[in-house]
């Protein structure tokens, strides 16, 4: 079991530097071969030649590519000084940069979006895992049934209609029509949990739909699959009510792969929410991409994308080494 | 049915429906499984009777789709167990456990004697026991499903049964998980997984198909010990004769969800009386047989459940359909007839007609 979490471990450890170099790869050097200039991307059309050159020697932008990417990986456990001559910036770790708007820490915009993010991400999953699996499993147990049938049309809708759809309309009906929940504007960690529990409610439940229905079909095709087995019926023959046989037997092995679609589509959620962020307004790492994106602001782009592969990374981690207490086979490969 | 009492047979004479409970510990009385499809009604098994005492092995033998294990699953009740949707198996007929009729029976009442009085083991033993819970996991919950003990209770009874299936280290082994286990030890390992309980009767469903055949005869022997050592009642499940030679002291060969043959099972391997059971010898490989002649397959495959032919359902198989008058074995069905003692069979061909054929054409082959 070491074993494999020391191999597991080092994968992830690979492959944030394979993501770390192809983010690199991506904005700084991409935009150099296109005949871009990051030193006058950041400082603005209007500036100076001199202040173009200023700004290119305390980025280190005239270094060799090689040097700027060590001192871009670095920076990152270690922090930075942005030095040129006289003046020095120091970027505390980690450091991933600094915004070409704000001219802030980078880390400083990512702390912030990080909590609701996460608020979001951790409640829809919540939801959508306890809904999309229950469903599935009745759905399977009662198979061709009506409430199959609605139960899978339901999620078809669920998995066809976009967020902003369900969004707005979830707002359009609950905050402005009812006026049963208030949606803060502006959600920081200085509101109160009551605030982002109304605010978040919303979001929690629509982006919860959208997964809870592909959940719900995907459990109900695995346990289908998986009540077929042989080892169902031994286990119906060794005299168990069938309620054990479906919960301890059937659903432990139709686990196996929700975890893994889980695993990805918590990271992918950790990474930002973009459309939920963007329709409810939550100022969360999906929205700050959004507004980095419009506003060409390089190294916010890249600090989120960094972020969003890393929370992959570790979610898949996170997968593996369940996937190993699930199932004794794992252990050993 | 006189002389079951006395020499301990297996199989008994048809009986009628709606008799009185009988005294055989297992009686089986017309059953009848149906799967309604699609494509039609699949009759699997089609009116089977059969009786079967504690301490004696009954083979059940036949091809893929003769109805073997649909037997099997109907007495175990797991054809009414977890059933899901709206296609469900349809079971009629009688089927007598120590003087319980099981298909009327409520079915958690069933499910409270699987397990426990009978239990079967599966081919595959593989795909028999879960992958993700150890062999001591999986024989412990059998054993607590029955019994209220404590884990370690339990756990000693499931080191106990690894040990007497031969298991070596039973200590150790029993947190290995299936995959660590060789094929003949998982089959070992469902075996003793069948037995913690002490059922009254086994069924054992092609238990060697899957091992290889160093392993088939040393489960086979194990098998036959353990029923000794238990005193249980076994029906052994297979397609292979060289099984039930070993293990059977009674024989019932199966056609098309029917029983065309069955007796002792020296009568049914030395004097059969039913061209299937014929084909069924003759494609037998024999260490003991000269290897001048190949084997001799039964030509043509095996019938359509759903639409089986009119009058014998082996006619369109059999070389001699065509011997009986009035081309009766294409209208109407056979019945058993008695053959020999305890021994009965159901073709249209008289006794004179098949005792000349199998002692002419086919035993000099074999």
């Amino acid at each position: 079991m070491l074993a494999y979490l020391i191999r597991r471990l080092i994968a992830v450890v690979i492959m944030v530097l394979v993501v770390l170099l192809a983010t690199f790869t991506v904005f700084f050097m991409l935009p150099k071969w296109a005949g871009q200039d990051i030193a006058v991307l950041f400082a603005g059309k209007a500036s100076g030649a001199e202040q173009v050159e200023g700004i290119r020697t305390k980025l280190g932008l005239d270094q060799p590519l090689l040097v700027q990417f060590w001192d871009f990986v670095r920076a990152i456990p270690m922090g930075r000084d942005y030095a040129n001559g006289t003046d020095v910036t120091h970027c505390p770790a980690p450091c991933f940069g600094y915004s070409f708007r704000t001219e802030e820490p980078v880390w400083t915009t990512l702390k912030d979006a990080l909590p609701v993010t996460g608020a979001l991400a951790a409640g829809a999953c919540v939801l959508w895992l306890a809904a999309g699996v229950a469903t599935g499993v009745l759905s399977a147990l009662k198979r061709g049934s009506l409430w199959d049938r609605a139960a899978m049309i339901a999620a078809l809708g669920g998995v066809s209609l976009p967020i902003f759809f369900t969004g707005m309309v979830a707002m359009g009906i609950f905050v402005h029509s009812l006026g049963w929940v208030h949606i803060e504007d502006n959600l920081s960690t200085d509101d109160s949990i009551g605030v982002w529990f109304q605010t978040l409610l919303l979001p929690w439940i629509v982006l919860a739909l959208l997964n809870a229905a592909m959940y719900a079909r995907l459990t109900r095709a695995t346990m289908l699959e998986v009540l077929g087995e042989d080892y169902i019926r031994t286990a119906r023959a060794k005299g168990l009510g069938e309620r054990v046989v479906i919960t301890r037997h059937a659903l432990r092995s139709a686990m196996t792969p929700i975890l893994t679609v889980f695993g990805l589509d918590l990271g992918v959620l950790l990474g930002g929410a973009v459309l939920t962020e963007s329709t409810f307004n939550l100022p969360g790492l999906g929205l700050a991409a959004v507004q980095a994106i419009s506003s060409k602001d390089l190294p916010v782009i890249l600090g989120v994308t960094l972020f969003a592969a890393l929370a992959i990374a570790v979610a898949n981690l996170v997968v593996d080494l369940l996937y190993a207490v699930i199932d004794p086979r794992v252990r050993l490969a | 049915m006189t002389d079951i009492g006395k020499s301990g047979a297996a199989v008994g004479e048809p009986v009628a429906q709606g008799s009185p409970a009988p005294t055989a510990f297992l009686e089986v009385r017309d059953l009848k499984v149906h799967f309604p499809t699609d494509d039609g009604l699949v009759k699997s098994v089609d009116g089977l009777s059969f009786q079967l005492e504690k301490g004696k092995t009954l083979g059940i033998v036949g091809e893929s789709g003769s109805g073997k294990s649909v037997t099997s699953l109907g007495i175990m009740g797991l054809h009414t167990a977890g059933q899901y949707g709206k296609r469900k198996a349809q079971l009629s007929g009688e089927i007598w456990l120590d003087g319980q009729e099981l298909l009327s029976a409520d079915p958690d009442e069933v499910r409270k004697l699987r397990g426990r009085e009978m239990s079967m083991i599966f081919q595959d033993p593989l795909s028999a026991l879960h992958p993700y819970y150890s062999i001591g996991q999986q024989i412990v919950e059998a054993y607590r499903v029955h019994h209220d003990v404590d884990k370690k209770t339990a756990r000693r009874r499931a080191v106990e049964m690894l040990d007497r299936v031969g298991i070596p280290q039973p200590d150790k082994r029993v947190d290995s998980y299936p995959h660590e286990f060789s094929g003949g030890m998982r089959q070992r390992a469902m075996i003793a997984m069948a037995l913690v309980n002490n059922p009254e009767l086994l069924i054992a469903d092609e238990p060697t198909t899957a091992l290889d055949v160093t392993v088939q005869a040393q489960i086979l022997d194990l098998i036959r010990d353990l029923q000794k050592e238990f005193g249980s009642a076994v029906i052994i499940i297979t397609h292979d004769l060289g099984v039930v030679a070993e293990l059977a002291d009674d024989i019932l060969v199966m056609y098309g969800g029917r029983c065309v043959e069955r007796g002792p099972a020296e009568s049914v391997f030395y004097e059969p009386r039913h061209p299937y059971t014929w084909g069924l010898l003759g494609s037998m490989p024999r260490l003991d047989r000269e290897q001048t002649d190949r084997l001799i397959p039964v030509k043509g495959s095996p019938p359509s459940l759903i639409n089986i032919p009119s009058g014998c359902a082996f006619n369109p198989r059999c070389p001699y359909a065509d011997l009986p008058k009035d081309n009766v074995t294409r209208t109407v069905r056979p019945e058993l007839a008695e053959v020999g003692s305890r021994h009965w069979a159901a073709c249209h061909m008289t006794q004179e007609q098949r005792e000349r054929i199998w002692t002419e054409e086919i035993a000099p082959k074999l």
